[in-house]
């Protein structure tokens, strides 16, 4: 990862003891946010902001780190999130952490089925199998009614959300609940980075052919990034489902919701962890901002709702193509070269 | 068997469809390396300036040619604005712009010229004919002389003139081809126009068909196993690619569909690609130069 090198002189600026003080002041500060913050920030902007950032994370290691393609995010996400649907349900002395990682588990084996041509073929090609995925889990999710438990709307949600008994489903309970598992998540991710794992993905990611050559089982590492990747899409999709939205359905999980991935990865910048919240943010702020601004100016009345939706779409297709030609490493490139002419000013970084 | 050969023809019929669409991914594809993820909301640019125009009054030729002068002024654009400042990335990169690009250009269609479904009449009756006994829709045989035209000329124009062999030079080798003068800039506004004006013909007869809406960009998705089955770089392989998942996919829906409770064509002819992508990664006509690992 090329921020080791970048963020030296960042680092610089802050002393060590510094940057830990100024870690746990923003840890207390996210565990003691839903004292302060309403409902409204929590459920409509901070929750799904984390979720989709941990969504992130997961095609990240995948696209950014290991240089493979996914198109199909969302259906990794819908498989453990009905996982998680019917663990719940049909296994209700399994405490909702387990439940979680074994969502995650069972949408990693489903990862790493689809992720098998990759073994063959490299490139975009790999976006077919992923979207073939993507359209196959919606459809078994809708026809197969066993899986959201034979209920008649085929929506799922969630039958208990509580940890040691505390019951988790007011907002300020979901959103510990989020923060908590994203930060863990985030941990293991760049832990999984840092490790031999992450160096020998990047090295795929980098030349194939050398990191053959230079003894990486390439095979049984691809086939590896499929399944973390879709372990964290699945736990991803777990929380999205039933800390964001409540009651879901296969469609809530559509091809939109994995290209929405996508820009995530692609806005908050490959082979970066922290990106994917800064791109998650962008994702989840610009509709709520163009809203906003729309009834600001007072022009509801000629701007409806599809308009809206179509000026975002342009928006963030603008958004990915000016950013791939002018910083393909995305926002958390920019924020970096930011820390760096701070650290470095009054001389120029 | 009689029942058989109907749903047969039905399903070639459609992919003759779905390979309209694909000879436009294939043009783009073999002139530059990538996969224009965009094709889909061409085809709704295209089919939704054409039915706002006619709609106005503007007679069918005329509208046509206007529609043809957008595509192209939209091609020219595209050229200059994001391929020229990706010329040296990788193909990945390029293939994550033309997502973004068919943001831009399904939003911008939609917000020019508003989400209503319009009706388009191209004038062909949709009636059933009665060939040898087995039912033939009027329409889907004209689709396919469209598109066997469509082929027709396409190969001549690639085999047989200068700007054809230009192209097939810069698909062969971009360095070798610059070295000897072909202006690459030129070529992919070459490619796009005439991907953009294959476009509009797929949105011409997929608008006829369904009406021009936003489904029209969901072909993109269909497009993509026919692509793979029948090899990125061949517009042959594209009508044979079109043909196998349109006929696979009417027979798998009658077929197997009954057993695993409803319509399977969603996703049958990805399942079909990935078969495909795990045993002859190349497609049937592709070229061999496909990167494997």
């Amino acid at each position: 990862m090329s921020s080791t090198t970048l963020s030296a002189p960042a680092t610089a600026a802050l002393p060590r003891t510094a940057r830990r003080a100024l870690a746990v002041v923003l840890g207390l500060a996210v565990l003691l946010l839903p004292a302060f913050a309403d409902e409204y920030w929590l459920n409509s902007i901070l929750i799904p902001t984390i979720v989709m950032g941990l969504a992130g994370i997961g095609l990240n290691l995948l696209m950014g780190y290991a240089g493979l393609v996914s198109l199909g995010s969302a259906a990794f996400m819908s498989i453990g999130a009905f996982s998680a649907y019917n663990l719940l349900l049909r296994t209700p002395w399994l405490p909702l952490p387990l439940a979680l990682i074994v969502a995650g588990l069972i949408a990693a084996v489903a990862g790493l089925l689809f992720g098998l041509p990759s073994l063959r073929i490299k490139g975009f090609y790999l976006a077919a199998s992923t979207l073939g995925a993507q359209f196959f889990f919606e459809w078994l999710f809708t026809n197969f009614a066993w899986f959201s438990n034979h209920s008649l709307t085929l929506t799922i949600s969630a039958p208990r959300l509580e940890i040691f008994g505390i019951d988790l489903r007011p907002a300020p309970g979901r959103y510990l609940l989020v923060v908590a598992t994203t930060a863990l998540l985030y941990w293991l991710a760049a832990n999984i980075v840092r490790s031999r794992i992450g160096r020998d993905l990047m090295a795929l990611r980098d030349m194939d052919k050398a990191a053959a050559v230079i003894g990486i089982p390439v095979a049984s590492r691809k086939l590896l990034a499929y399944a973390i990747s879709s372990f964290y899409a699945g736990v991803a999709g777990a929380l999205f489902a039933f800390a964001y939205l409540g009651t879901s359905d296969a469609h809530s999980f559509d091809l939109d919701k994995s290209f929405e991935v996508l820009f995530i990865v692609l806005i908050g910048g490959s082979a970066s962890l922290f990106g994917n919240f800064l791109g998650a943010a962008f994702i989840v702020l610009t509709p709520i901002f163009l809203t906003r601004l729309v009834e600001l100016l007072g022009l509801s009345a000629v701007f409806d709702n599809g308009f809206l939706i179509n000026l975002e779409h342009v928006l963030f297709g603008l958004t990915i193509v000016v950013l791939l030609i002018r910083e393909p490493d995305g926002l958390a490139q920019m924020l970096r070269a930011i820390r760096a002419r701070w650290a470095a000013w009054p001389l120029r970084a | 068997m009689q029942y058989f050969l109907t749903i047969l023809l039905s399903g070639l019929l459609a992919g003759v469809m779905y390979a309209m669409v694909a000879i436009g991914f294939v043009l783009i594809y073999k002139a530059s390396g990538v996969f224009n993820f965009a094709q889909g909301s061409m085809v709704l640019f295209a089919a939704l300036t054409f039915v706002t125009l006619t709609e106005h009054g503007v007679p069918f030729w005329a509208a046509f040619l206007a529609t043809v002068a957008v595509m192209i002024a939209g091609a020219v654009i595209i050229e200059r604005l994001v391929l020229r400042p990706l010329a040296d990335r990788s193909p990945l990169t390029l293939f994550m712009a033309t997502l973004g690009l068919s943001f831009v250009i399904e939003g911008l269609a939609q917000l020019l010229m508003g989400t209503d479904v319009h009706q388009l009449d191209l004038g062909i009756d949709d009636l059933p004919l009665d060939i040898a006994g087995l039912q033939l829709s009027q329409f889907d045989l004209f689709a396919s002389a469209v598109a066997i035209g469509l082929v027709v000329v396409l190969s001549v124009v690639f085999d047989r003139t200068r700007i054809g062999i230009a192209l097939r030079a810069v698909a062969d080798d971009v360095l070798a081809a610059q070295s000897i003068g072909i202006r690459l800039p030129v070529i992919w506004r070459i490619v796009w126009s005439v991907s953009g004006v294959v476009a509009l013909i797929a949105g011409l007869l997929w608008g006829a068909r369904q009406g021009v809406q936003f489904s029209l960009t969901m072909i993109v998705l269909k497009a993509m196993p026919v692509l793979i089955i029948g090899g990125f770089s061949s517009i042959a392989g594209a009508i044979v690619g079109g043909l196998l998942v349109g006929a696979t996919e009417s027979l798998a829906d009658i077929y197997i569909g009954p057993l695993v409770n409803g319509a399977v064509s969603n996703w049958f002819a990805y399942i079909l690609a990935v078969g495909f992508l795990l045993i002859r990664p190349s497609g049937l006509f592709g070229d061999r130069t496909i990167e494997r690992v």
